[in-house]
């Protein structure tokens, strides 16, 4: 039983049949984070390192845990205060590493296609794409769709509306790959200047500008923050204005007849894209996602990590 | 292919061993029961079905799954198998239950597994199939349906759909 491929660069790279492995494994490790003792021997002879040119905090936190949680020996490595402001290359750095041995890296990166080079470079090491640039960040994909099953069942048939800043997400991109591999209907709404143009014909999806209508379309709203860091040119007028035509109300909600499960990736910008009201309500799952990322990523790691024909 | 167990020797096994398995407590509070997966399970609920009928005591049932605990656990990569045991093992006398015990490696994953959810006070193993002579580990059956001698190269499988024991 193993996975089609040998890295995780992408959704776009995995099979459906990936996919139920990874959501039916992910599902077993959920059990084990309930037991009293969260730790499995599984990876226990496996070094993994972290290595995160980008800020973050949460994605950074659920892989060491999860790596933790595998008996796995994690080392971390962030950009700043590194060789990389030596002006090392990529890499350097990377044949550095692997130099002391190292068995899997999870790497996160503004560039898009950095994991895709190094995979090319290291036939030898699993590489996770933790994030990359603009491209995909396929294990968000995967526990989004992890918390959907989770409370709505099997995604074959169900409506997902993907909502904000489409254009420079790649959690946009890894979710609407997963969603249509596994049979779901995806429909993106937002300001036009966030939706690329042509994306409808690229991914047979929906496009609807009108939130309203969006919601009332949908059986879960993925809700995506509104990347101030991303962006160079001012592409809505201002935050207030955003919120007031994309913003998810509570008011909103009431106005449509039917109970939608709301999602997030994370950080929340509270009164900007989502209401405090709706990000804490019954029907969000925001704080199932983290703890179900931790599950999912134990999974992916576990099941690239087996032992490989060439040389080891 | 030959057949060890006929249908209805299998369910006299299955008898014997329910009874065996409860003649010795008379307070199942503190007895877990423990199938384990993957095919451990069919075995374990035929028992448990028998058992409770043979007291009307409640009888603490779960299922294991020792997949991240094999010893060989990346050389052959296993999707694992539902685990639910709802309650903890601290101070309790466990028994598990498998089809076949062969090379042992199994039991001793299923030790290690049982140790973080608790210390048991005691761990009991039953078994369908003990084959006594192709152990690679010091693990023993407390209770078992039957011993044969079988060369390594044979496999022996538990046809739940025939209801019948083979060796081929």
């Amino acid at each position: 039983m193993q996975l089609s491929t040998k890295h995780l660069l992408g959704i776009k790279q995995l099979s459906p049949t990936d996919i139920s492995i990874i959501l039916s494994t992910a599902q077993q490790f959920k059990e084990v984070l309930q037991r009293p003792i969260k730790k499995v021997p599984s990876l226990r002879d496996v070094t993994i390192v972290n290595l995160f040119y980008e800020n973050s905090t949460r994605t950074r936190i659920s892989f060491e845990l999860a790596e933790k949680r595998l008996s796995a020996d994690t080392i971390n490595f962030t950009a700043s205060g590194s060789s990389v402001s030596k002006g090392e290359t990529l890499l350097d750095t990377v044949n550095n590493i692997l130099s002391m041995k190292v068995d899997m890296v999870v790497m996160r990166h503004s560039a898009s296609g950095a994991p895709h080079f190094l995979a090319q470079h290291l036939p030898n090491t699993a590489i996770v794409n933790a994030g990359d640039g603009i491209n995909e960040h396929p294990t968000q994909a995967l526990l989004d769709a992890f918390s959907i099953t989770e409370k709505i069942g099997d995604l074959q048939g169900k409506k997902i509306l993907l909502i904000g800043d489409i254009m420079h997400s790649r959690v946009a991109l890894s979710n609407i790959y997963l969603l249509k591999k596994m049979g779901a209907e995806v429909m993106l709404s937002g300001p036009p200047t966030l939706i690329p143009k042509y994306i409808k014909e690229a991914f047979d999806v929906q496009v609807e500008y009108n939130l309203k209508k969006a919601l009332q379309w949908c059986d879960v709203a993925n809700v995506l923050r509104i990347q101030l860091e991303r962006q160079n040119q001012v592409l809505f007028s201002s935050l207030r204005e955003y919120n007031l035509s994309y913003g998810v109300s509570s008011k909103l909600l009431s106005e449509i007849n039917k109970e939608i499960v709301i999602m997030h990736p994370g950080p929340i910008n509270r009164g900007v894209e989502i209401d405090s009201d709706v990000a804490d309500s019954s029907q969000s799952v925001i704080l199932k996602q983290v703890e179900n990322g931790v599950a999912v990523r134990m999974a992916v790691l576990y099941l690239l990590s087996g032992k490989k024909e060439l040389g080891n | 292919m030959s057949i060890l167990l006929s249908a209805e020797q299998l369910d006299l096994t299955i008898n014997r061993l329910a009874h065996q398995l409860i003649e010795n407590d008379s307070d199942f509070e503190n007895v877990v029961f423990i199938g384990l997966q993957p095919r451990g399970v069919f075995l374990s609920d035929a028992i448990m079905n028998i058992a409770k009928t043979l007291t009307p005591k409640e009888l603490h049932y779960g299922l294991l799954d020792i997949t991240f605990y094999r010893d060989d656990v990346r050389n052959e990569l296993h999707v694992p198998k539902e685990t639910s045991l709802n309650i903890s093992l601290e101070g309790k006398k466990i028994v598990l239950i498998d089809d076949v015990l062969y090379t042992g490696r199994t039991i001793r994953a299923a030790l290690d597994a049982l140790q973080d959810f608790g210390r048991p006070r005691k761990v009991e193993l039953c078994v369908l199939v003990n084959r006594r002579f192709n152990r690679e580990l010091p693990i023993q059956p407390d209770y078992f349906g039957l011993s044969i001698d079988s060369p390594m190269g044979q496999k022996v499988k538990v046809d739940w759909d025939q209801k019948t024991v083979l060796i081929y």
